[in-house]
C-alpha cells in the first residue's frame, strides 16, 4: 500500500456525514459508504446510514456494525451497483485520528472516515486506511467532488 | 468440498477470488485449509490467540455458526460458509475488548 491513497468523496456526501454526526453528538454516529473502485479510483457515491449498535451506556465512545446490518449494505450496493467502499464513524470531543480499539478491530481496504464533533459541532474529517501488517493506519486523501 | 465466500476487503489476500472450495468436515478444519493456502489472511480471521478476531462472523444458512456449534460445526460438501463481518470501533478513552 502506497501513501498516496485518495478517495473522491462528494461535497454533499461529505456533508450528510457531518450533519449525521453532529445528530449523533454526544453518541457516535456511524454509517457506510457505498461507491466504486475502478483502476485504484476510488469513488463514493452513496451513504448507508446506520443505527449505533452498542449498548446505551458505550455509544459515547464505541460504535458497531452488525453482521446483520453489513449483509443490508451489501444488499442495497448491490441493488445500486455499487460496493461497501468503507465506513464512517465520530470521534465526540475527540481527535480524528484512528483510535488503538479502531486499529485492533479494523479491516484491510475499507476507508476509514473519522469525524471529528467537538461540542456538537464538526471540526473536520480524516480518512484512513489499515496497513495490511495491521501495524496502523496509512492516511487516504479526501477529494471533494461536485 | 464446502464452498467458502470471502468478502472484498479480505479478496486481495486470495487472489481476488470471492469463492473458494476447500477440503474439511468442519468450520475450524475448512478455515485451516484457507489460512494454509492464503497465509497472509490470517492476521486478518485470528488474533494472536489464534482464536476467530471478534468483527469474523461466519454463517451457514444464514445462520451464525456461533448458534450452532462454533467452529465445530459440521459441514458437507454442499455447504457454503460465508464470512461477513461486523465492524467496531471509537475513540480513545477506555481500554477494553468488548467489540
Amino acid at each position: 500500500m502506497d501513501s498516496f491513497l485518495k478517495i473522491n468523496i462528494p461535497g454533499g456526501i461529505l456533508e450528510q456525514i457531518h450533519s449525521h454526526c453532529e445528530r449523533s453528538y454526544p453518541e457516535e454516529g456511524a454509517g457506510l459508504m457505498l461507491g466504486k473502485e475502478e483502476d485504484d479510483r476510488r469513488a463514493v457515491a452513496y451513504l448507508f446510514i446506520l443505527e449505533n449498535a452498542r449498548e446505551d451506556a458505550a455509544r459515547h465512545n464505541r460504535y458497531l456494525i452488525t453482521a446483520a446490518d453489513m449483509l443490508a449494505g451489501e444488499k442495497e450496493a448491490k441493488r445500486l451497483g455499487l460496493s461497501i467502499l468503507g465506513i464512517f464513524h465520530s470521534h465526540p470531543d475527540h481527535p480524528n485520528q484512528p483510535s488503538e480499539f479502531d486499529r485492533e478491530y479494523a479491516l484491510p481496504w475499507y476507508s476509514y472516515l473519522i469525524t471529528s464533533v467537538q461540542g456538537g459541532q464538526v471540526v473536520d474529517s480524516k480518512c484512513w486506511r489499515l496497513r495490511d501488517n495491521r501495524a496502523g493506519f496509512v492516511p487516504e486523501e479526501i477529494i471533494l467532488t461536485d | 468440498m464446502p464452498t467458502l465466500k470471502i468478502p472484498t476487503p479480505l479478496r486481495p489476500y486470495t487472489s481476488g477470488e470471492s469463492t473458494i472450495t476447500l477440503p474439511g468436515e468442519t468450520v475450524a478444519e475448512v478455515l485451516e485449509a484457507l489460512v494454509e493456502r492464503h497465509p497472509e489472511l490470517k492476521r486478518h480471521l485470528l488474533g494472536d490467540n489464534g482464536q476467530l478476531r471478534p468483527y469474523v462472523n461466519l454463517f451457514l444458512k444464514e445462520e451464525n455458526v456461533n448458534q450452532l456449534q462454533g467452529l465445530e460445526t459440521p459441514l458437507t460438501e454442499r455447504d457454503t460458509l460465508l464470512i461477513i463481518p461486523s465492524i467496531a470501533g471509537g475513540k480513545e478513552h477506555r481500554r477494553d475488548h468488548a467489540p
